[in-house]
Formats: C-alpha cells, structure tokens, sequence
C-alpha cells in the first residue's frame, strides 16, 4: 500500500506540480468568506436580541448545562480530528478511520444536542415566529448547526474514500480542507456560545 | 511526503500542537462557562471577562488547530488573509451595531 502510494506521488509530481497547496490556500479563502456571511449573521442577532415582542428573553429560555455538553462534543471533536489529519499524513489508515469515527460520532452528538433544544424550545411555543429575537437566534444557530452537518456529510463520504482508496495524496488534501472547515465551524461556534448563550444569560 | 515528515511544523502540526490548543481550549471554556453559571462575579465584569476568553481561545484555535502563525509560508498566507477578514467583521458587525443602537436612542428622544 505505501509503495504504491509512494510511487503514485513521485508519478503525479513528475508529470505536473503539486496543486494541495493552492488548493489549501483557496478553501481557507472560501472559509473566509464564509466568515463574513456568519459575521452578518451575528450582527443582525446583536442588533435583534433584544426585540422579544413580549417573549422570552435569552435569559429565559437558554440551558447553559446542554450549551456546555454542546461545547465538549465540539472540542473534543475538534482534537480527535487534528489525530486523523496526524494518522492521515503518517499514511496509517485503520488509525485515520478510527479517529474521523470518533469524531463523527462527537458531531453527531452535538447536533443531536441542537435539535432537541430547538425542538423544545419549538414545542413550547417559541419557535422563529415568536419574536425578532428568537428568528435571529434561530438563523443564527440554525446556520451553525446547517454547516455542522454539512461536515458529516462530507466526513461519511472521505471516510469512504479512505477505505477505498487509502491516504492517496489527494484524498489527504481533501481530509485537510475538511480538517480547517472543522476546526473554522469550532472556532464560529466559540462566538456562538458567547455571544448568544452566555452574554444572553448573564 | 517523508521530508514534509522531518519539519513538522510546515502546514501541519503536531501531535503535542493538538494536546496544548485542547488542553488551553479546556481552560478557557470552563472558566467562562463557570463564572456565568454561579453567578460569582458582578454582571459588567462577568460580561467583559466572557469577551476578553473568547477572544483569547480564537486565538489558541487559530494558532493550535488551524496552524496560522507568521513562521511558515502557508501559515502566513492564510493568517494575512485572516487579518483582512477580521478587519471587515469588525467594520460590519460593530458599525451595524452602532447605527442600529445611535437610532433606537435617537428614535427615543
């Protein structure tokens, strides 16, 4: 397997440059611009929060314990992945698709964790349409936990391309874009649980 | 790929990289997460303290996870463009949160 590998890359750098880098380099501008959209977001949140039209206010409604369990799902994923990308560049691949199990299964928790909030909070009556407050919150939780789940996806699909292909240098350059969406959506996430839950429940 | 192996700090990090910006991440979530949940401190100081942990943790995650950092090419290619983005946050969240709020005060004057 790592012969073949080996030979794989010394054959793709003879006949053309290795591309990862610029490939790299243009996902981290996407995420960028990703960055933006969520801060535009954030800003419509910040200047909505406080429009509860009679509702609840954050204070009300936000359980710091499941923010906190929310939170250690997505660190601890955030570190089982860093020892795929490890194992992925070692070329050991059993431990690459233990590692990225693991840290499937944490982001599942966690969105697991985000759904029953919502639906909680939908089946007590303050769903979106409650107030400008709960529509911002909304969005903007909502579009966390949208681009969390968009990483499982992509995450079921390259764990596939390991096991079939192995740790070709290509599939690492893909296991290393999702790498800093994963890590970009922790960061986004830190915003998140400041901004909205905890400065909210002070 | 085994020369990319030897400096390990080129586009990747290392094992011990991951442990610090997890163990530092740990820090500087419980600590807010505890002040807010007892209560232990005054609001106005609770508030800025929560401010001032989140931004640090970006910064461990930025450093630790995302391997930004001037030393390496790629590192500062992508911290470069960072920097730019976070410039144009700041200018869209904080002046939409000024006018919003300057107007809501002068609407109730």
């Amino acid at each position: 397997m790592t012969a073949m590998t080996n030979s794989h890359d010394a054959h793709d750098e003879h006949h053309h440059h290795d591309t990862s880098k610029t490939t790299l380099f243009g996902f981290w501008i996407y995420l960028m611009t990703d960055c933006l959209l969520f801060a535009s977001v954030f800003a419509t949140y910040a200047v909505l929060f406080m429009n509860t039209a009679g509702g609840p206010s954050g204070a009300d409604i936000f359980e710091l314990e499941l923010v906190a369990w929310e939170t250690a799902a997505l660190l601890v994923s955030s570190i089982t992945y860093g020892f795929a990308m490890l194992a992925a560049y070692k070329g050991n691949k059993g431990s690459t698709l233990k590692w990225l199990g693991v840290t499937f299964l944490m982001g599942v928790a966690f969105i697991s964790m985000e759904i029953y909030e919502f639906h909680h909070l939908i089946t007590h009556d303050f769903g979106p349409d409650r107030s400008a407050f709960l529509s911002a919150f909304f969005a903007l939780v909502g579009m966390h936990g949208l681009h969390v789940t968009a990483g499982l996806i992509w995450m079921i699909i390259l764990m596939l391309e390991v096991k079939n292909r192995g740790l070709e240098k290509r599939t690492q350059t893909r296991l290393a874009c999702l790498s800093m969406f994963w890590h970009f959506l922790d960061v986004v996430w830190i915003c998140v649980f400041t901004v909205v839950y905890l400065m909210g429940s002070v | 790929m085994s020369n990319h192996h030897d400096h390990h700090e080129e586009g990747h990090g290392s094992y011990s990289d991951y442990v610090i910006g997890f163990v530092l991440s740990v820090i500087l979530t419980v600590i807010p997460f505890g002040l807010v949940m007892t209560g232990a401190l005054e609001k106005s100081t609770t508030l800025i303290t929560v401010v001032v942990f989140a931004i640090v943790q970006i910064a461990v995650h930025l450093k630790y996870f995302l391997h930004l950092s001037f030393k390496t090419e790629e590192g500062a290619i992508n911290l470069m463009t960072f920097l730019f983005s976070a410039l144009i946050i700041v200018l869209v969240v904080g002046l939409s949160i000024w006018i919003i709020y300057a107007s809501n005060y002068m609407m109730m004057m």
